[in-house]
């Protein structure tokens, strides 16, 4: 229902029952916001959306409070912007000051608030407290000095990823937010999925930087450098430089890292549909031998920690399969090390992700090699471009190239992977060539797509029947743990942390709105479409790979696969 | 897991938050402290994380998470004793005993933690140790006598 209420002495109309605030930006008025976060319900917390009421003594915060038909409201008097003022110089009275050294610089809602705030002068000066700068993380660094304890991560964490992590802890003067017993992030339930980063205004939370080990290899003698990226890095980095994304735009990236200085240029998708077809054949074969049970997929880092942590009656049931990081990175140091390296002694693989989960996953147990790190170095794409943008390279200039053999083409398949269901989709399309059943029906797959939370698949595929439950986002936990009390059972089950797959993942370009995750999904779903090679298994560089060097279906299948451990944890 | 910290958690019933305050006055009663064993237990049996319980915890001044040293100190810093110069005397504990309020000292022989007004204005600042009232003290006068408490029960 329609109503009327007055702003700034002109009659605006409202929704019955929206807040303030959604009335206001409806009708073209900005007021500025901190604790807020779209799709979560407001707390009123930080008091930077204040707005005058007449009638009301205190000022109100527009976030929380629902408009009502007598309101006549100052959305930028006099008092209100100099409350608001307040907060923020409140805010910067102990905070470090080193914005040109921040992660964050140019890119920070604080320094954006100051500025739309007018603040050009320091009025309160506060005790800048050395506060703790936590780096144990393979993955997420924690500079507490810059934290404004908006609490967004903590609310990410809990509602979003439900790994409960982070919380206020102390009061006063050392309030802080931190984990069960303040621990390093590296002891603590973390599932380095990143989630918290993405919505932290400040430096506070960022990604663990690896490009200063990039760059001192890149400069070393003797090293060859190999770079390996997922599927999903070239429409990010196109994102994230404002371009548009064509399938073309692999090609070109191709070249820019060349550019940069990278010897070996692989594209990972080859590692991907690896990973698919074995999945794919290892489960044909089990269900051909009537033995049916349930493998929860390995591929996503933030769900491998997660099951280790709090689900240690699962391990079991996860695949053993490396994560297709993992699996270019054996590839490259454990079968085409001498056809690569060229002389040198060394090897150094940097991968590039969406995810910066993968970070830790490279540094888990049995990622080695004599002692030597598959995956050297891992780095987001934000990193990567940071990276483009250093080496001084226009992206708009240089003409496509091929990746590198053996890992030179991937399959459309493996680009649905960025999505979650996407494997799922690719381990169907695989069993299908495996059992001669031909080309799938895109409208089987409808139901796997654009869908957030819990959806499951059960279909014929040659003489058997098959079923599929995808996990998306582990909230849908509790509806998978419920269908399988109902009587349900799967043969995979594919858990993705960061709710919409990868497109969402931590190592990516900020955003606001979920409308972004959409359309990455989008651009993923059409570019696929336009491919020609759509089956993981039907890859023309895999099978040429298998021809070279084997299947590893034999015991040198070892260098594919890992195991997986409990982990004691504060949960 | 200690027996009392068991006990305590198990005659509660299972899911209910607003016992957790009751629980942890419990257990610091029993054992001195809220020992990392008991956040577990009591995560598992309220259903809350680990990390709400400590910061909940932490949020009030008396819960503790270490064991006390074998010399408690409580310093005094309400209003009075704080105008009367409790800052220097923190610091001054906090030198000796090196470590952070709430903390043990590696030795297990001291550790401290500082309040708000224990009722002993009149001659402030006040601490206590091992519940015991010192009043006035300085900063000269703490160390002195921290150090002599030392060589007592080095000797022990
Ligand atoms: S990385 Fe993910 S799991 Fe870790 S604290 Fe951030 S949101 Fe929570
Ligand atoms: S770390 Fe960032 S998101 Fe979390 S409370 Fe601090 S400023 Fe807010
Ligand atoms: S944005 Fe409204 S109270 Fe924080
Ligand atoms: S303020 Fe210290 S005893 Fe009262």
């Amino acid at each position: 229902m329609q109503i009327t209420i007055e702003v700034n002495n002109r009659k605006i109309k409202a929704e019955k029952g929206e807040t303030i605030l959604s009335a206001l930006n409806r009708n073209g008025i900005l007021i500025p916001t901190l604790c807020r976060m779209r799709d979560f319900t407001p707390t009123g917390a930080c008091r930077m959306c204040v707005v005058e009421v007449e009638g009301r003594d205190r000022l109100v915060t527009a976030c929380s409070q629902p408009v009502e038909e007598w309101m006549r409201i100052m959305t930028h008097s006099q008092r209100v912007i100099r409350s608001r003022k307040t907060i923020v110089e409140l805010l910067l009275s102990n905070h470090p000051d080193d914005c040109l050294y921040c992660n964050r610089n140019l890119n920070c809602e604080l320094q954006r608030l100051a500025e739309e705030l007018n603040i050009n002068e320091r009025r309160i000066r506060g005790k800048k407290i050395q506060m703790r700068l936590d780096q144990s993380s393979h993955s997420v660094v924690r500079e507490l000095s810059k934290c404004i304890l908006c609490g967004r991560c903590i609310r990410v964490c809990d509602e979003i990823v439900t790994a409960t992590t982070l919380g206020f802890l102390n009061r006063g003067k050392t309030a802080h937010v931190g984990t069960a017993m303040d621990r390093d992030f590296n002891f603590s339930s973390c599932l380095n999925c990143g989630q918290c980063i993405l919505v932290c205004p400040t430096g506070a939370l960022h990604e663990k930087h690896n490009t200063t080990e990039v760059m001192e290899s890149l400069n070393r003698d003797n090293v060859t450098n190999v770079i390996c990226y997922s599927p999903a890095v070239p429409c990010a980095v196109a994102e994230i430089m404002g371009l548009k994304y064509s399938k073309e735009f692999d090609l070109v990236l191709n070249a820019v890292l060349r550019q940069i200085g990278f010897d070996k240029v692989y594209n990972c998708g080859f590692a991907t549909d690896l990973y698919i077809d074995k999945a794919a054949r290892s489960l044909y074969s089990s269900v051909k031998e009537g033995r049916r049970e349930t493998t929860y997929l390995s591929a996503c880092p933030a769900w491998l920690k997660y099951a280790e942590q709090k689900l240690p009656g699962e391990i079991g049931s996860l695949s053993t399969l490396k994560i297709p990081q993992q699996i270019a990175g054996a590839i490259v140091k454990g079968v085409v090390a001498e056809d690569i390296s060229g002389g040198n002694s060394e090897i150094f693989t940097v991968s590039v992700t969406p995810c910066t989960g993968m970070k830790f996953e490279s540094r888990r147990d049995g990622m080695t090699r004599k002692g030597v790190s598959d995956i050297d170095a891992v780095i987001t794409v934000t990193e990567l471009s940071r990276l483009i943008r250093l080496f001084g390279v226009d992206i708009t200039s240089p003409s496509g190239e091929p990746a590198d053999a053996p890992m030179n083409i991937r399959s459309s398949s493996a680009l649905l992977t960025e999505v979650s269901g996407g494997y799922t989709e690719a381990i169907v399309r695989s069993l299908m060539h495996l059992s001669g059943s031909g080309e799938p029906e895109k409208k089987i797959f409808r139901k796997l797509r654009n869908n957030h939370g819990f959806r499951d698949l059960s279909l014929a595929i040659g003489d058997e029947q098959y079923s599929f439950a995808i996990v998306d986002g582990l909230h849908s936990l509790e509806r998978l743990n419920a269908e399988i009390s109902g009587g349900k059972s799967y043969d995979i089950v594919e858990v993705m942390v960061c709710p919409s797959g990868c497109v969402h993942g931590g190592g990516l370009a900020f955003f606001s709105s979920k409308e972004v995750l959409r359309t990455r999904a989008r651009q993923i779903y059409a570019t696929e479409e336009s491919e020609a090679v759509n089956t993981a298994s039907r890859s023309p560089a895999l099978l040429s790979f298998y021809e070279e060097y084997g299947d590893f279906s034999d015991e040198r299948g070892e260098i594919l696969h890992t195991k997986y451990n409990a982990r004691d944890v504060l949960l | 897991m200690t027996d009392s910290v068991e006990k305590i958690v198990s005659s509660y019933k299972s899911g209910r938050r607003e016992d957790l305050i009751p629980i942890l006055q419990k257990i610091q009663e029993a054992v001195g402290y809220i020992p990392e064993e008991a956040i577990v237990a009591i995560g598992n049996k309220l259903k809350i994380s680990t990390t709400k319980i400590y910061g909940l915890a932490t949020f009030y001044d008396q819960f503790r998470f270490f064991p006390q040293g074998k010399i408690h100190i409580t310093i005094c810093n309400g209003t009075t004793c704080y105008i009367n110069g409790a800052s220097d005397v923190i610091e001054a504990v906090r030198e000796f005993v090196g470590t952070e309020p709430g903390d043990t000292s590696r030795d297990k022989l001291f550790s401290y933690e500082v309040t708000t007004c224990v009722g002993g204005c009149h001659s402030s600042p006040v601490i206590l140790v091992n519940g015991e009232y010192h009043a006035p003290v300085t900063p000269e006068s703490i160390s002195e006598m921290l150090s002599k408490l030392r060589v007592v029960i080095e000797n022990e």
